[in-house]
């Protein structure tokens, strides 16, 4: 059963860390990245990301169906960029070296490379951190996670029912999808798209209306149990954080810290190798 | 020394604020500490609108109009909230699955210290403890999909304990479990209250299977009324529990059939300690002697064959091992066996939604290979288990339609068989209404309806009779036997005793994969090596055939039910 949390139970140091500090760590990471287009900064990142997936022991195996979407992701968002605003770079970086023309303002230039190396570099830095955090945590730790860091109980229950019912959900999806065709409705790419669309709904009523029943008795079933009686609660799989949950909150923080200082420093948010 | 009360209903009335009649009249009700009380009684009685009322439910989460006092542990019960509540009442619902909270077992014992801000190392020290209590200790860091029904239940029991309450209320504790596992389920609550002294309420309408363990009071209840308020031998002696639309022990209703006078004194409520004379037992001889016996079922055609069918799922567990069966026509048989027996997976195959690795199906003598899903659902129409699942219109007339349009029928021949179909299905009168103003079993007609107006030979019924009280069951199974005398074949996936014992002259029974039996549904009730691989429970008519001396215990079965056939056919 495929599910949200690609959970891979392999001991490693990574996995040892609290997922607190781990989400933690992955806000202040993606921050500093977002934040800073200092291509040696991002360069440096991008190779320390690489070496803590290797650390947590992962391999490209168990990820690559999330590796695909992100790698799609990276080229659209790439096109796109050219797309829409070919002379981004140039602007940006204030010279224009011409590499070659394609067709009218679609324009090759160095900037506008040097510019798109960095938009991959950004989001390449942070895609190993983030499947870190995907396939290193618990599900059971993540909603004591959220909580940790401040979103509200309820907020992160609500996260934490949705994990354990996506997997029930999907089964009944598959079971009532099956009793759906055996009275002849056509789900398969034979049938044209409004057909498919209709076939769909008759698929989603029933999942809806069972599901409806299963809020009633779950949330019957919380309350019963005094769930939302007190301002806190504390959870069973909540941890405390380790000296090295705190040395590794540190470190991210100090490098947001750093990218915020080279972005002062600099001037700007951008490191222009072209006017050098 | 009498113990103090903890529960007091005083002239207790309920009405719901979106009904005009209310549900509940004139409860006058005592609980006292450490009793423990079975509350019986039909669909719709008031039995769950009474546990609610004692859990706080009402009026917290279903409002309402209230009369009279309820007072639970001296306090005056509707001004208490429910979480205060929570902490004196421990509530067990009757969907095991559905109130599984955690993503794990222990998180879900967890659940109340959780929100009670209980300290984690606390908290890990007490759900070790209640694990233990209620022996899941092995299965802690499990999700609820790899557990089994019954172990659900535990933990369900376990994540209510952890509060110390001093009451538990189990509402239906025993609808969706097999009957071995239900027959642990009554064991497993008995002992929890000899060790913890607790008081348990047990809302249910199995009267037998409840009584496998001794209860002080029974309390019986009918249209919001109670019914009867008092121990379970007196109530064995009359007939309130059949009038009130309960089935009674199957043992009782044999005695009372062969004209033996019950008194209290004779222990009717215990089984084991029931005290015959010699000449109620020569009375029940007498009964035996004197009935038909069971009419021979005579051979048919064969429908379907399968042989030497294979199936392992994606994830290696090989669910099917070489199955053998065939299915006649006109025929109306049981499949049973455990969850994961292979019982769903081999319907899943015979509709075509798996594809086994080897093996053949055939349908009147052809391989069915070849057949869609679709084209074999012209032949064999599957009914899944809970009707909302299925029904995907918001008028009767089109989801029973639903089929026949996605045939590309033509319009003007749809009416003429959907309507033809609501009549042989009782509909017909509620052809325009809405399916949501239908009650549970009428939607389950619709959704047999929807299958059998595609006119196949077979239908294939996942737990047809599921958490239904006496009443629906016998309308479901009787409209099913009505069926099948017309001559549709019914295969019926179950774990209903009565429902094999009473309905089905043949039984297949799956155990890990294989078919194990294939015979008379009373003969396998009376092996107890198949009892006992497929999760039932012998019926009490062998233990009451083996006290009066009949040493024929299949047909002294075959010829009760029979009787009682006859008996309730008459009602």
């Amino acid at each position: 059963m495929t599910n949200l949390f690609n959970y891979i139970d392999r001991p490693s140091p990574i996995h040892r860390l609290t997922g607190a500090c781990k989400l933690v760590c992955l806000i202040l990471w993606s921050l500093a990245a977002m934040s800073s287009f200092y291509t040696p900064l991002l360069a440096a990142m991008t190779l320390a990301s690489f070496v803590l997936f290797r650390t947590a022991r992962l391999k490209i195996r168990d990820i690559s169906f999330m590796l695909g979407v992100m790698l799609v992701y990276i080229v659209l968002n790439n096109l796109l960029i050219f797309l829409f605003s070919p002379t981004h770079g140039v602007s940006i970086y204030g010279t224009e070296t011409v590499l070659f023309r394609i067709a009218g303002p679609y324009v090759v230039t160095a900037e506008q490379l040097f510019y798109h190396l960095n938009v991959v570099l950004k989001t390449v830095c942070s895609i190993p951190i983030v499947l870190l955090f995907v396939c290193t945590t618990n599900p059971s730790e993540f909603a004591a996670s959220l909580n940790r860091i401040g979103v509200s109980y309820r907020v992160s229950y609500a996260v934490a029912l949705a994990l354990r019912y996506i997997p029930d959900i999907q089964r009944e999806y598959r079971d009532i999808s099956l009793a759906q065709q055996a009275r002849g409705t056509e789900m398969s790419k034979k049938a044209s798209l409004v057909n498919r669309l209709k076939a769909a709904s008759s698929i989603l009523i029933p999942l809806i209306l069972s599901s409806m029943e299963r809020i009633e008795t779950i949330s019957n079933a919380m309350e019963l149990r005094g769930f939302g009686k007190g301002k806190k609660r504390t959870w069973y799989s909540g941890r405390k954080f380790s000296p090295m949950d705190v040395i590794c909150m540190a470190v991210c923080a100090l490098l947001l810290a750093l990218s915020l200082t080279l972005t002062y420093l600099n001037g700007g948010r951008y490191y222009n190798p072209f006017i050098r | 020394m009498e113990q103090e009360v903890v529960i007091s209903f005083e002239d207790f009335g309920f009405q719901y604020k979106a009904q005009a009649e209310p549900t509940l009249y004139h409860i006058d009700l005592q609980i006292r500490k450490g009793e423990k009380v079975l509350i019986a009684g039909p669909s719709g009685c008031g039995k769950s609108t009474l546990a609610h009322c004692v859990n706080g439910l009402i009026p917290n989460s279903y409002p309402g109009e209230t009369t009279g006092n309820l007072t639970i542990g001296g306090k005056n019960a509707l001004k208490l909230g429910l979480f205060d509540l929570s902490k004196i009442v421990g509530t067990v619902l009757q969907d095991a699955d559905g109130q599984f909270i955690g993503l794990t077992v222990a998180e879900d014992i967890a659940f109340a210290l959780e929100n009670d801000c209980v300290p984690t190392e606390e908290m890990h020290r007490q759900v070790e403890r209640i694990a233990e209590l209620v022996e899941v200790k092995q299965v802690r860091g499990h999700a609820p999909h790899e557990i089994s029904g019954g172990q659900k239940q535990r933990v369900g029991l376990g994540g209510v304990m952890v509060d110390q309450v001093d009451i538990l209320l189990f509402d239906e504790p025993l609808a969706n479990l097999d009957p071995a596992t239900g027959k642990q389920a009554i064991v497993l609550i008995d002992e929890v209250q000899k060790r913890t002294g607790c008081t348990v309420i047990i809302i249910e309408h199995r009267v037998e299977d409840v009584l496998y363990r001794p209860v002080d009071r029974v309390v019986v209840m009918g249209d919001g009324r109670i019914q009867y308020d008092g121990n379970p031998d007196t109530l064995l002696c009359t007939d309130l529990l059949q009038e009130g639309g309960i089935r009674e022990p199957l043992y009782v209703t044999a005695l009372k059939y062969a004209g033996v006078e019950l008194m209290a004194d004779m222990r009717p409520s215990r089984l084991p300690e029931l005290k015959l004379s010699e000449r109620c037992k020569a009375q029940v001889r007498a009964w035996f002697a004197k009935q038909p016996p069971a009419a021979a079922v005579s051979q048919r055609e064969i429908l379907l064959r399968a042989e030497r069918i294979n199936f392992t799922y994606a994830g290696g567990h090989h669910a099917l091992r070489g199955i053998d069966a065939v299915i006649h026509k006109g025929e109306m048989l049981s499949i049973v066996g455990t969850n994961g027996a292979g019982k769903s997976t081999f319907s899943k195959v015979i509709c075509g939604f798996e594809q086994p690795q080897t093996g053949r199906l055939e349908l009147n003598g052809t391989d069915m290979a070849e057949l869609s899903i679709k084209e074999r659902a012209d032949h064999i129409g599957y009914v899944m288990q809970n009707p909302n699942q299925m029904i995907s219109k918001v008028q009767i007339f089109d989801e029973v339609a639903l089929g026949l349009r996605n045939r590309g029928v033509p319009e003007e021949e749809i009416r003429p068989r959907v309507e033809e179909t609501l009549k042989i299905c009782g509909l017909y009168p509620f052809r325009n209404w809405p399916i949501s103003a239908l009650s549970y079993g009428q939607k389950k007609r619709v959704t047999i309806a929807s299958i059998l107006v595609l006119r196949p030979e077979m239908i294939l019924l996942d737990e047809p009779t599921a958490g239904q009280d006496l009443r629906h069951y016998t309308e479901i199974m009787d409209f099913l036997s009505e069926l099948n005398r017309q001559g549709v074949t019914v295969v019926l996936i179950t774990h209903d005793m009565h429902l094999m014992l009473e309905y089905t002259p043949r039984t297949i029974v799956f155990n890990a994969g294989a078919v194990i039996a294939d015979r008379p549904a009373a003969e396998v009730l009376n092996s107890p090596e198949i009892v006992e691989a497929a999760h039932l429970k012998e019926t009490s008519l062998f233990h009451l055939s083996k006290i009066c001396g009949i040493d024929d215990a299949v047909e002294f079965t075959r010829r009760f039910v029979e009787r009682d056939r006859e008996v309730r056919r008459h009602d």
